[in-house]
């Protein structure tokens, strides 16, 4: 069975690499298995994991209080498939604000206080660790660049005089930071064409120690 | 009752997430931990609309014959066959002694994971290497000094992050190869700029879930 | 089907079915080969950056196959390569080695099998490092592809070293010294209910076995019970949200490895202090596989990453020469 399965996932590999050469029958098909693959794995595992690992054996033995919460969530989440149907699909909205006023609430929070809040403590704070001159200028380039970054995003003034050119500034840091994305984008897709060659040439075709 | 219920259930239930940040005590503390697992259901059936809604379009584009319907016809029958081992073997799991995970090794369920949902998926997203290389060559011009920035910047990292960048420039005093520029650009350049964006999205974001929380901001409600 | 795609399609499965069949196994170039292979490569950019500079881009098609042929041919070339140690794979090597045995040790597997090329090294070298050092590893997952991927990483500690197998002499016991809790939907939700109890999240651990009746949950309530965090993470939900929750909400120490595209928006958080260490992408993998000695496929792929970092830049400086050449004609 092991080895009918290389076989098949070889095939599928080459399936979709096929799309390379141009859009085919081969890649259509194998995308719409991909397709009907991942929307059951996701309905299995939301099923056991989420409904009867969480939902039902957290119901076991649970005090009267949180089975009630937990069964009202239920009926919040049997309304979001009222979706399916036309007359009823409104109902769906309960659960929806209710996904949406959470995710606000946290968010709203944890936003301000890890990705505001430390960031500018951290810009503006010197590090102890900091000894060498070196360390002394990167964290004033750091602070510099940051501050500049954020006029650059500040468009309710123009971008004249000394504001524009610290936009200006703002604009080469962010740039320097687009390219390095741009490197580390080009490592990772490198590095996932890699594992699918090392499947083809290794596990199926033997060839790699 | 379409539109104010739904207005007073993301109004309530922001509050309680927000408040209870700074008060982390009954009841907000209790609210916030009930809600918590409420997320986490109400997104397991939110996953379950997905997936039945797919079915629902692909069974209508089979029943009226629409043109590439036999793909459709893959989608199901690839649907329904992990479906059929997740569950059967699942329930399985359960009343086995030792019980045992659907998703352990030497189950069906893992047999499709492994060799089919894997490596469709995986080589799905490698493709993208291709066509980034295709892009540097078609498209990564040094047109002004904004995208030589971009373009040096690429430049030191991609060489300093593998060992022919240190090879090539060896010769030169430690920390001043192409990895240390490397991580130079990472951790000063890199670090201000990704700092600016995440500021600004973070002050964004505070600004919209207020909107939200408040009622201001409603087109999630769809229209009616 | 067009004849000349016939031909081709043909063409490549006879050519792989030689490379199933015939070739030797496993191939591997002699040095003097390996040397033409790269000069043959060189020559190929030569031929490209002829052609483009006359005004005759190659199609992109040809860029796929030199990609392809530069990913490809270093897998059968044994070259050693120098791995210099970035400071942040440094910081979370030190902080995973400054942890006594026993440890308590949380390792969030937040990433599906396409980033596992990424992650999946990092993930190895983590859990033999840690079964050698007898923490106590309490794995989950906030993508539900996590616990497959975690038990991918028990089962090559195993194929490390096979006495930690079950019934081996010196096994790791599930539920004992390693467990694993399964995935829980609700993202960052996860985590926040986690800060106040475990348990809660996770009525039983991926096999249903009820929480209380795990050994090595017994006295493990929240976040204030582990000793050190590790996220192997590809996006959302993953380090941001572990960060914005488990560390600065309830003071978690941890460390993350990253996807390539998204270790560039971590740093923020490693110079404030919120990550101790941060491994990006199969580079920062490769980094740790050295520190803990243990190789893997960081290490081994690092060659074909070389090679196709040296392919790309070599497209766009052609691009820029040609564009550059072209701009100056015009003038």
């Amino acid at each position: 069975m092991e080895q009918f399965g290389i076989w098949l996932a070889a095939l599928l590999t080459i399936g979709i690499i096929s799309f390379l050469y141009k859009d085919n029958i081969l890649y259509k098909a194998c995308e719409a298995i991909f397709v009907g693959v991942s929307a059951g794995y996701w309905f299995v595992t939301y099923f056991w994991d989420n409904l009867y690992r969480k939902f039902y054996l957290g119901i076991q033995g649970a005090e009267l209080s949180d089975q009630i919460f937990l069964w009202m969530a239920v009926a919040l989440g049997v309304m979001m498939l009222t979706r399916l149907f036309d007359k009823i699909g409104w109902l769906s909205r309960w659960p929806l604000a209710f996904i949406i006023g959470a995710t606000a609430g946290l968010y709203m929070m944890t936003y301000f206080v890890s990705n505001a809040f430390v960031q500018i403590g951290a810009t503006i704070t010197p590090p102890p660790s900091m000894e060498t001159i070196g360390d002394k200028i990167s964290f004033v380039l750091i602070a510099i660049g940051t501050f500049c970054g954020l006029i650059y995003f500040f468009f309710s003034k123009e971008h004249k005089g000394a504001f524009g050119g610290a936009a200006k500034v703002g604009i080469w840091f962010l740039m320097v930071t687009f390219g390095a994305s741009f490197g580390y984008t080009v490592m990772s897709r490198m590095s996932l064409m890699l594992g699918r060659f090392d499947f083809l040439f290794g596990e199926w075709l033997g060839l790699i120690k | 009752m379409r539109r104010e219920i739904p207005i007073a259930i993301t109004f309530i239930v922001g509050v309680v997430f927000a408040v209870s940040y700074f008060i982390p005590r009954e009841p907000f503390s209790e609210f916030e931990s009930q809600f918590g697992d409420w997320f986490g259901i109400i997104a397991a059936f939110a996953i379950w609309l997905g997936a039945m809604n797919l079915m629902k379009i692909s069974i209508v584009k089979i029943g009226r014959k629409s043109p590439d319907y036999f793909y459709s016809i893959l989608i199901i029958v690839s649907f329904l066959m992990i479906v059929f081992f997740g569950f059967f073997e699942g329930y399985k799991g359960i009343y086995a002694d030792p019980q045992f995970s659907y998703r352990d090794a030497g189950t069906g369920f893992n047999w499709i994971y492994e060799y089919i949902y894997s490596s469709l998926s995986a080589t799905m997203f490698a493709l993208l290497a291709f066509f980034v290389a295709s892009a540097s060559y078609r498209a990564f011009r040094a047109r002004n000094l904004e995208a030589t920035l971009l373009l040096i910047s690429a430049f030191f990292v991609m060489f300093g992050r593998v060992p022919i960048g240190d090879m090539l420039t060896g010769w030169l005093p430690d920390g001043y190869t192409m990895s240390g520029w490397a991580n130079w650009i990472m951790s000063v350049p890199n670090t201000a700029g990704q700092r600016a964006i995440m500021i600004g999205i973070a002050l964004g974001l505070v600004s919209t879930s207020l909107r939200i929380i408040l009622g201001l901001e409603r087109s999630y409600l769809g229209g009616e | 089907m067009k004849r000349t795609e016939l031909v081709v399609s043909s063409l490549i499965v006879v050519a792989l079915m030689i490379c199933k069949f015939l070739l030797p196994k496993p191939l591997l170039f002699s040095p003097l080969v390996s040397t033409i292979v790269t000069i043959l490569i060189g020559c190929a950019f030569l031929v490209i950056f002829i052609l483009t500079v006359k005004g005759k881009p190659i199609e992109r098609r040809i860029v796929f196959l030199v990609v392809g042929i530069a990913l490809v041919f270093p897998f059968f070339m044994k070259v050693e390569l120098p791995i210099r140690i970035s400071p942040e794979v440094q910081q979370v090597y030190d902080k995973m080695s400054s942890l006594p045995a026993g440890s308590k040790v949380l390792a969030a597997f937040d990433y599906d099998p396409p980033s596992a090329p990424e992650l999946q090294p990092m993930a190895d070298a983590f859990m033999k490092y840690a079964f050698e050092h007898d923490f106590k590893v309490i794995m989950m997952g906030l993508w539900p592809q996590g616990p497959q991927q975690a038990n991918q990483s028990v089962e090559a500690a195993w194929a490390y070293n096979p006495q930690w197998m079950p019934d081996s002499a010196d096994e790791k016991v599930y539920g004992v010294d390693y467990v694993n809790l399964g995935f829980q939907s609700g993202n960052e939700f996860v985590i926040l209910r986690m800060g106040e109890s475990f348990k809660s999240m996770f009525p039983a651990d991926l096999y249903y076995t009820a929480y209380d009746s795990v050994p090595l949950l017994k006295n493990i309530h929240n976040f204030s019970n582990i000793d050190w965090g590790v996220n192997f993470s590809a996006g959302k939900p993953g380090t941001v949200e572990w960060v914005q929750i488990a560390v600065d909400r309830h003071n978690l120490p941890m460390s993350a490895g990253n996807t390539a595209v998204q270790a560039p928006m971590a740093y923020p958080y490693l110079n404030a202090g919120q990550l101790i260490g941060l491994m990006g992408g199969m580079a920062g993998a490769a980094e740790f596989e050295k520190l803990t000695g243990h190789t893997g496929k960081a290490i081994t792929f690092l060659l074909s990453q070389t090679y196709a970092h040296v392919a790309v830049i070599l497209f766009i400086l052609i691009g820029n020469v040609a564009f550059f050449l072209n701009k100056k004609e015009k003038k």
